[in-house]
């Protein structure tokens, strides 16, 4: 009786990649989901930003720098940084209720605080502290990647000092075929891991794996994330500048744009 | 490095691109499920020298220009269901137009059926077929959406007709007119579906669609093609009879979602439905959680299952159940009066005689008391319906003029005993007397007492060897087809020029090689052996101990992963030997050249070497990739004599004794720790000569010492090399077992051995039935032990490839072997589980990494189910094969008995009974190794409890030697062969 099912859902599985070089979703290996990337005011948060890589959400806001609320949290000679993470229980597809206690939960706030203390310029505060809020509004695979990407742009939005930006992908290996940013579907499928880079430096400050790939499988996807980073900084980069713009704008003394170069320093020097 | 893009997403896009929609998992909960799709403008078109698209092409420019009704040529873009229906026409290699196959179409085939989508797949991989897949749902002009109310049939019909119309237009836009010149003449889109409305509004939106059977007939060669259109689509054309009137002999299958729920629900029973090769009216389903199958009886019970088929059962009251019947039922001769024609219309009084004519078999089968299950089919699964072999039954011929070209309904009778008579439709009836042919069913009714099905192609005339051997290959389906170019390319360029390169540290094929060719290696195999996949030696060491190496061939330096070559030979999983043809699983330049490991010449090698105790206790063991040069290739037969002369005192007798004595003690141990000696009924088939494959005898295979010493090696390569391969990658090393056969598998055999012979057989352990076995002798009889054995090994499982990660590791044993883990090394060339062993061997060394492939489980599970099945259906074939030959012989020595004795003299031989029934004995002859039947025209008094028949007085039952006459007969209708045999001793059954 196990095998009808088994033969059922066999006919209908879904092809990872078919022999048209085609992804379930019409992608091809190497394309990443459309990126979307929303800067306006949310509520009271100092920045923020939703960003979407194709059909996950994510929803950042940055409080801060702001005076430590617990004496036993803060730090003399540079800011706390609080990193908390919920998960909208409609975001998933089996409406699974996580709790801010989940050990899971726990464990991704901790790496994605962990990727930016690295970043932010901690020393200008001392004794102070930055919350950031994230919350996972819907989920279609590259969780982690649209975490960590929606949280570069609400830090910047909140004019946070930053030596470089952090750009996030995911990447698995189907057979031997690496593909980048995946969906749910892909995650689910092939071994796959999250890599986040800094651009400028090239450094890498966060990969994460949750399931076994082989080593030299592991480099190559390791490397092609390495460069989608970059591709994502060129897509965050401009939405930050069209933001600045579109703010300086609306101050009323927005006649020297700048000339599109370095971006970088605009929210944080 | 490749290109990294982002692709953007316009906002008014997504009504086509996102969909949210719920699904119920397996345990009933339900879930979200978010998928989108991005549309593209670079999905190619691939027709040649298209101006807009760049991909590879496949499609010729102006498409074909052979059928009359397209002069301007034409592309075919047939719907689904002319794949499903007819996949044989789509096959043929008369069909030749090139056509565009619709992802949307692709997909429904894969969904609707898992065979035919990979028979789609395969064609679109052959050269010989232009096949382009056009992915109509990336492509924004060609992508849809279902809309509201609108069926997913009727969504997909739209897709199709929605990239016709792109095909069209893409094709005006690409070949514009050039001023001055007249327009281009452009190709004509066909779309080719068997649904008159979706025609119809095809061609509303001016586009040209036909019918299949429209199309053929337009084209050249038409007759033997229309032969090829499956059932389904002619009762459009030309409705037989008053449907409606018939009445159905069949109840209803239940719907699929009542079968699974009830499956579920522990009311229905899910299996394998099996025919009974004795009783047509009979079949069964071993259902899980039942330690006796479920006893299917009647054709009404039965259901239309046929042998293969998953099928849902329920099982009836106990008040109804019953033994299997004892008696021997033959379809030929109980429906030899059925007619073809008439039988389309069951319900009249043709009908009813065949009906009562098995009614009455059924009532007036005994049956013993022994009660099983029964039960009847209510619906089916899966279908595992294929292409049989089969032969046209000459009475069934309305005409049998051999010019009449009119379309007559006839029997085809499968080769297979377990299959139903098929009929089908040809208007080639008269030519294919005496043919093998090859048939496919295509439905079955409830109105039809027999299957519909439809000619594919005539394999030749029955009798002669080519017929017979394609038949035998088709029915095991074994893949026959020659090695194409895409795999031949893979093999290295010199050619059989090849040879092992100097000896010098920068050459690659050296590097981390041991140099073995000082080594006094030699092979021991059957005579004219050519594929040589393994080598010895043995030698003393200066500490008393000895050194011992087995050398396979490196199969893997020459077939790399990835590569058309390997997953031609993954697929093919083994080499199939037939009495006189061997299907190789590798070229034959590696498998009988390069890999094969021939005296006076290097070969490269993968060497296991061991320091053992004299008493052969494993010191260590190594595995080295080496260059060996092997100085004598025996056959078993000169290795024994070279061992056992006492003259011979050169290095390589001296290394054959130490071998031997060495595996004499492994033997003992293996005894000891309860491996079994099991035997299967082995002969050996003398041929004239290789060229004229004429059989001259059937002789019994011989066995020697040294026999017994290579396959204690072999043994001894596998278990080492499968322990170092599963201590390295114990997620997914490929490894073999033999599960313990369920000890209700033997209670017959049991009761049979006490009733008869007062023999007890223990099957508690492996050890107590090797024990068991021994004890189970006739002093009068010394074949009787082997008999025993042959039908010990007949209630076991049979052994099978795994992935290591996929099982629990207490079930890894080698039941027959005795052996806790087990694989395949030593036969690269001929088995492809050695191959993958072979690989992960290498990475296990460190001396190459390990393909990604090899780390997946789930490739290596899916690799080894083929293999699985592949060495199933090549053992059958095998068998079959010999079986064939076996046949032969016997006519042919029947002949020569006949010349000189000056009359008609058959072969009589010893035989056991094996089986009782009502109306015969199951015999077995095991001089030639083949099992027959004595019928007798009526039932004898029959004592089941005791396994006796009674005939004229004389009882004869169960393990008795008996003698009998063989002959060869051909059935007057079919022309099948049939070994017929009549009882001499103790009674003349003759007149009976
Ligand atoms: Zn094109």
């Amino acid at each position: 009786m196990v095998q009808s099912i088994s033969t059922l859902k066999c006919a209908s599985r879904i092809e990872i990649l078919n022999e048209g070089g085609f992804r379930s979703d019409g992608r091809r290996q190497y394309e990443l989901r459309s990126i979307e990337i929303d800067l306006s005011q949310q509520g009271h948060a100092d920045g923020s930003a939703v960003l979407t890589h194709g059909l996950t959400q994510v929803l950042v806001s940055v409080f801060g720098p702001r005076e430590a609320k617990m004496r036993s949290q803060t730090i003399h000679d540079r800011a706390n940084i609080n990193v908390e993470l919920s998960i909208a229980a409609f975001s998933a597809g089996d409406r699974r209720k996580r709790s801010r206690g989940d050990k899971r939960i726990l464990e991704f706030a901790a790496a994605i605080k962990s990727t930016f203390e690295p970043v932010i310029q901690t020393s200008l505060y001392p004794r102070s502290q930055i919350d950031i809020f994230v919350q996972v509004i819907q989920q279609d695979g590259g969780f982690l990647q649209a975490c960590i990407n929606a949280t570069t742009i609400a830090l910047m939005s909140a004019g946070i000092p930053m030596i470089d930006f952090i750009c996030a992908v995911s990447g698995g290996v189907h057979s031997t075929s690496p593909l980048l940013d995946l969906t749910l579907l892909e995650e689910n499928d092939v071994p796959n891991l999250t890599v986040a880079v800094m651009p400028k430096t090239r450094k890498v400050s966060l990969v994460t794996m949750e399931t076994r790939l082989h080593v030299d499988r592991f480099e190559e996807i390791f490397k092609l994330a390495t460069e989608a980073g970059q591709v994502i900084h060129g897509e965050m980069k401009a939405a930050i500048l069209k933001w600045s713009k579109g703010l300086v704008k609306s101050m009323g003394h927005g006649n020297q744009d700048r000339d599109g170069g370095e971006v970088d320093e605009v929210g944080f020097d | 490095m490749a290109e990294i893009t982002i692709l953007k997403r316009t906002r008014t896009e997504a009504v086509v691109t996102q969909r949210k929609f719920f699904k119920k998992t397996a345990r009933g909960k339900v879930i979200k499920v978010l998928r989108e799709r991005y549309l593209r403008d670079d999905v190619s078109c691939g027709i040649d020298h298209c101006r807009e698209c760049t991909d590879a092409q496949s499609l010729p420019v102006s498409g074909d220009l052979q059928h009359p009704s397209f002069p301007n040529g034409h592309f075919v873009l047939p719907d689904t269901n002319v794949f499903l229906s007819q996949m044989d026409l789509v096959e043929s290699p008369l069909f030749t137009p090139p056509i565009i196959l619709l992802q949307t179409v692709l997909e429904e085939v894969r969904h609707r059926s898992l065979p035919l989508y990979n028979r789609l797949k395969a064609l679109t991989r052959m050269d010989e077929k232009k096949i382009w897949v056009f992915y109509n749902e990336y492509r924004a002009e060609t992508a849809i959406i279902r809309e509201e109310g609108e069926t997913p049939n009727d969504r997909n019909d739209r897709g199709i007709r929605k990239a016709t119309a792109w095909y069209n237009s893409h094709l005006k836009v690409n070949r514009p007119p050039i001023r001055g010149q007249p327009a281009p003449k452009l190709p004509t889109i066909v779309l080719m579906t068997e649904d008159a409305a979706n025609r119809q509004k095809a061609v509303k939106e001016s586009m040209t669609s036909v019918s299949v059977r429209k199309y053929v007939e337009g084209m050249k060669g038409a007759t033997q093609l229309l032969d090829l259109l499956a059932a389904e689509g002619t009762s459009e054309i030309e409705p037989t009879k008053a449907v409606a009137g018939r009445q159905a002999l069949y109840p209803d299958y239940l719907p699929t979602t009542a079968l699974l729920a009830g499956v579920k629900a522990g009311q229905l029973h899910q299996g394998h439905f099996n025919a009974n090769q004795y009783n047509y009216l009979e079949g069964s389903v071993p259902v899980p959680g039942s330690s006796k199958p479920v006893l299917l009886v009647g054709r009404e019970n039965m259901n239309r299952a046929v042998d293969g088929d998953i099928v849902v059962v329920e099982v009836f009251d106990e008040k109804e159940w019953k033994a299997p019947a004892d008696e021997v039922v033959d379809q030929d001769a109980t429906l030899k009066n059925d007619d073809a024609e008439d039988s389309a219309d069951e319900g009249d009084t043709e009908g009813h005689e065949v009906l009562t004519r098995e009614s009455k078999i059924l009532q007036s089968e005994k049956r013993s008391a022994e009660r099983q299950p029964t039960g009847r089919v209510v619906g089916v699964i899966k279908r595992n319906w294929r292409a049989y072999v089969c032969h046209i039954d000459s009475t069934s011929l309305t005409s049998s003029n051999s010019t009449s070209l009119s379309q007559q309904t006839v029997f085809a009778t499968p080769v297979s005993r377990l299959l139903p008579r098929i009929r089908l439709r040809t208007r080639q009836a008269p030519s294919l007397i005496g043919q093998k042919i090859l048939v496919t069913i295509d439905r079955w009714d409830v109105t039809s007492r027999y299957p519909e099905g439809h000619f594919v192609r005539a394999l030749g005339k029955v009798e002669s060897k080519e017929a017979e051997q394609e038949s035998l290959l088709l029915e095991f389906d074994v893949p026959y087809r020659p090695f194409g170019k895409a795999i031949l390319d893979c093999l290295p360029k010199e050619g059989e020029q090849w040879v092992v390169p100097p000896k010098s540290d920068s050459s690659p094929d050296w590097k981390n090689r041991e140099d073995l060719r000082e080594l006094i290696i030699c092979s021991i195999d059957p005579p004219n052996c050519q594929d040589i996949d393994d080598a010895l030696h043995a030698r003393p060491l200066p500490n008393g101990n000895i050194e011992a190496g087995v050398h396979i061939a490196d199969v893997s330096n020459f077939v790399h992963p990835d590569t058309p070559m390997d997953s031609e030979a993954a697929s093919r999983g083994t080499t199939v030997y037939l009495v006189d043809k061997r299907i190789d699983m590798l070229p034959a330049l590696l498998g009988t050249n390069l890999c094969s490991l021939r005296p006076f010449v290097e070969r490269l090698a993968f060497s296991a070497i061991w320091e053992m105790t004299p008493e052969a206790e494993i010191v260590n063991v190594r595995f080295t990739k080496s260059v060996i040069a092997s100085k004598a290739a025996f056959t078993y037969e000169e290795a024994q004599i070279r061992k056992d002369d006492p003259h011979h005192q050169d290095d390589l007798a001296r290394s054959i004794r130490l071998l031997n004595t060495l595996a004499q003690k492994l033997k003992a141990k293996r005894m000891a720790a309860g491996a079994l000696n099991l035997a299967s009924p082995e002969v050996k088939i003398q041929l004239e000569s290789p060229e004229s494959s004429d059989p001259i005898d059937v002789e019994q295979k011989e066995m020697r010492e040294t026999n017994s010493l290579v396959e204690e090696f072999m043994l001894l390569a596998n278990i080492s090399v499968a322990r170092k391969i599963e201590e390295t990658f114990p997620q997914t090393a490929v490894l073999r077992r033999h599960l313990p056969p369920p000890r209700t598998n033997f209670e017959k055999l049991q009761d049979i051995l006490l009733k008869r012979k007062d023999m007890k057989l223990d099957v508690s352990s492996s050890r107590a039935l090797a024990a068991s076995l021994d004890q189970c002798i006739d002093p009068s009889e010394p074949a009787f032990n082997t008999l025993v054995r042959i039908m010990a090994t007949r209630c076991m499982l049979s052994a099978e490839y795994f992935c290591s990660g996929s099982v629990g590791k207490d079930t890894f044993g080698h039941y027959g072997l005795a052996s806790p883990i087990y694989t395949h090394f030593t036969s690269p060339i001929r088995r492809y589980a050695d191959v993958l062993a072979h690989r992960q061997l290498s990475a296990a060394i460190g001396y190459t990494p390990l393909h990604a492939s090899l780390h997946s489980k789930p490739y290596v599970e899916h690799v080894l189910d083929v293999v699985n099945r592949r060495h199933r259906m090549a053992q059958m074939a095998g068998r079959a094969s010999v079986e064939f030959y076996v046949g032969l012989a016997l006519k042919g020595r029947g002949e020569r008995e006949k010349k000189v004795g000056g009359q008609a003299a058959e072969v009589t031989e010893d035989a056991f009974v094996i089986r009782t029934f009502r109306n015969g004995l199951g015999v077995f002859v095991s001089k030639l190794g083949i099992e027959g039947l004595v019928m007798f025209k009526k039932n004898m008094q029959f004592d089941a409890e005791n396994y006796t028949i009674t005939v004229r007085s004389t009882t004869i039952a169960v393990f008795d030697k008996v003698t009998v006459r063989i002959s060869v007969e051909k059935d007057k209708n079919t022309q099948r062969g049939k070994v017929k045999m009549n009882l001499v001793h103790p009674i003349d059954s003759s007149g009976l």
